[in-house]
């Protein structure tokens, strides 16, 4: 689904991506994981083009969506980022409510009448595990929920497009564990659907949800493999030491 | 030394308190001093007709009809203006250096004298665009004159909208445009009006860029169209209080102009207050 190689990206001067290369495939989760700082917000962002909102950027190398470059002159972005949906760190819900919060993506991209949003708006809903929390209240402000159950309405909202893969930033760190609990169940049904990726620093998230896991480290993929592997028998000595919790 | 610290401290506490509630005062007795004046002179019939006997006596109609045309006017030219403007620089131009000269110059712009304006407002508008003194020259003088005001308000308010509203269309498909309009806009009215409130006030009491551009001296017939010349409030308050016909003799009147002048733009802020609520309703940012 996603291939990236000999990635390089740089802020400004600074070398933030080196040379990377890695291929995830359709309907699984790969978990990103390596200390803060080390690039895994950026390496994410390059998937749905959120980095050229920065200025000063420069991307070498490709990254390739369903085989097709999607840094290519000819590509939409507005598509792009509809096929490729996004979950922030912090929830933001528009202030909005709730309806029009998961009906804003089908409405900007022109996506079917009135019927079909409000039932795009409710499987999104039922898909977020949020529906039954939500149903009486849908034209309540989105700011009258909980973090976790705006987490899952920014889940929902990014569902309704109907996208084909998932990002997501460390979408549980702001939250509580039983919210996070919550979120990972629930990205744990989203896979039948989505090809997900989702950076954590969490390491027993990423042991618990994901199929493979990279490790980041200084801006290189120290290591991609299957999570199995990575958390029972890593190859490289700086995995080895980042998941034992014993540092440089 | 610890207790020398802390009278010091008490002192330049008490010296604030005292400072803070000094400008109070001063702002409630000029309040209390025009209504204690004007209140008497205040009654239907003087809201409702024109002048009379020489402006000695008789109403303010006429010059509140003008107050709120060249308002009207004036907020219809530099709302829009300054709103888009606001927009560019801040959603579209990032910080260029043309950005930063614009907001430069927005700001120079603001210290500019108000006579200069209404010079300036009667060279352009009345003579060279040959609007002649009219409302419509009155409105674009006064459009100019609180047009940075607009601008610097609408900036704030699509500063305080937070960035990750604007991730977080984007990151949907959305286009920057539809961003603008769906969230940003939306959630940045209730400061905007905020803005707005502010603007009508500096204008219905502006009285140097409607001197010559727009203000009559006595006219008690109503405008027909934007060609036509108005009475204004704060023009027909220095006229009564300087060059009537008898000063002494239009002294109610004068205070019954200013407060009238008051209540006018302290209804607009209640308004705008209320609007602002009503907007706001939703608005409430995390
Ligand atoms: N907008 C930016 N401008 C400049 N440098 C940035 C920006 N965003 C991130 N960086 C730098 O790039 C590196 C990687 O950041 P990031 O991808 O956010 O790391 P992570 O998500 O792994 O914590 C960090 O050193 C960070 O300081
Ligand atoms: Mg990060």
């Amino acid at each position: 689904m996603i291939k990236a190689k000999n990635v390089n990206f740089y802020y400004n001067d600074f070398h933030a991506l080196k040379n990377i290369g890695m291929e995830i495939a359709a309907n699984t989760i790969t978990a990103f994981i390596g200390p803060s700082g080390c690039g895994k917000s950026t390496f994410l962002r390059l998937f749905n083009r959120m980095n050229d909102l920065i200025d000063g950027t420069r991307l070498t190398g490709t990254c390739l969506l369903r085989g097709k470059d999607i840094y290519d002159k000819s590509v939409d972005i507005d598509r792009l980022r509809k096929n490729v949906g996004m979950v922030f760190q912090k929830p933001n819900p528009f202030p909005k409510s709730i309806f029009e919060n998961v009906a804003y993506g089908l409405r900007v991209n022109n996506m079917g009448d009135k019927k079909y949003i409000a039932q795009r708006v409710e499987e999104s809903l039922i898909a977020s595990a949020l529906w039954d929390e939500v149903k009486d209240k849908l034209k309540k402000s989105a700011f009258e929920l909980s973090g976790g159950q705006q987490q899952r309405l920014c889940i929902a909202r990014a569902l309704a497009v109907s996208p084909d893969v998932l990002l997501m930033d460390e979408p549980a760190s702001a939250l509580d564990p039983i919210s996070t609990s919550k979120i990972e169940e629930l990205i744990h049904t989203l896979k039948e659907d989505y090809t997900i990726v989702i950076v954590t620093h969490n390491m027993q998230q990423a042991a618990r949800i994901s199929d493979k896991t990279g490790f980041f480290m200084l801006g290189e993929l120290i290591e991609f493999s299957d999570t199995k592997k990575m958390f029972l028998n890593p190859e490289k000595q700086e995995t080895q030491n980042y998941i034992t919790g014993r540092f440089g | 030394m610890n207790n020398h610290k802390k009278r010091s401290e008490r002192i330049a506490f008490m010296l604030f308190r005292t400072l803070g509630l000094l400008v109070v005062l001063i702002l409630f007795w000029i309040l209390g001093f025009i209504v204690y004046h004007g209140i008497g002179a205040i009654s239907w019939e003087f809201l409702t007709t024109g002048p009379a006997d020489g402006m000695t006596s008789g109403g303010i109609f006429p010059a509140i009809v003008g107050t709120l045309c060249l308002v009207a006017g004036s907020i219809l030219f530099a709302f829009p203006l300054g709103v888009m403007s606001a927009v560019y620089t801040n959603e579209y131009a990032g910080n260029s250096w043309v950005v930063r000269f614009v907001r430069v110059m927005t700001n120079n712009l603001s210290s500019i004298p108000s006579i200069v304006f209404g010079l300036f407002g009667m060279a352009l508008f009345v003579r060279a665009l040959g609007f002649g003194d009219s409302i419509l020259a009155g409105s674009l003088t006064l459009g100019l004159l609180v047009l940075p005001l607009v601008i610097r308000t609408t900036e704030e308010a699509l500063k305080a909208v937070p960035y990750s509203y604007r991730t977080g269309s984007l990151a949907l498909g959305a286009t920057k445009l539809q961003t603008i309009r769906r969230i940003i806009l939306p959630a940045a009215l209730p400061n905007i009006t905020t803005g707005l409130i502010l603007s009508i006030g500096r204008i219905s009491g502006e009285t140097a860029p409607i001197l010559f551009t727009v203000a009559a001296y006595f006219l008690p017939k109503l405008p027909n169209s934007i060609f036509d010349q108005v009475m204004a409030l704060p023009y027909h308050l220095y006229v009564i209080a300087t060059s009537g016909t008898d000063v002494e003799a239009s002294r109610p009147v004068a205070y019954g102009t200013a407060l009238t002048l008051i209540l006018i733009v302290l209804l607009m802020n209640l308004l705008a207050a209320f609007l602002r609520k009503y907007f706001g309703k939703n608005v409430k940012h995390n």
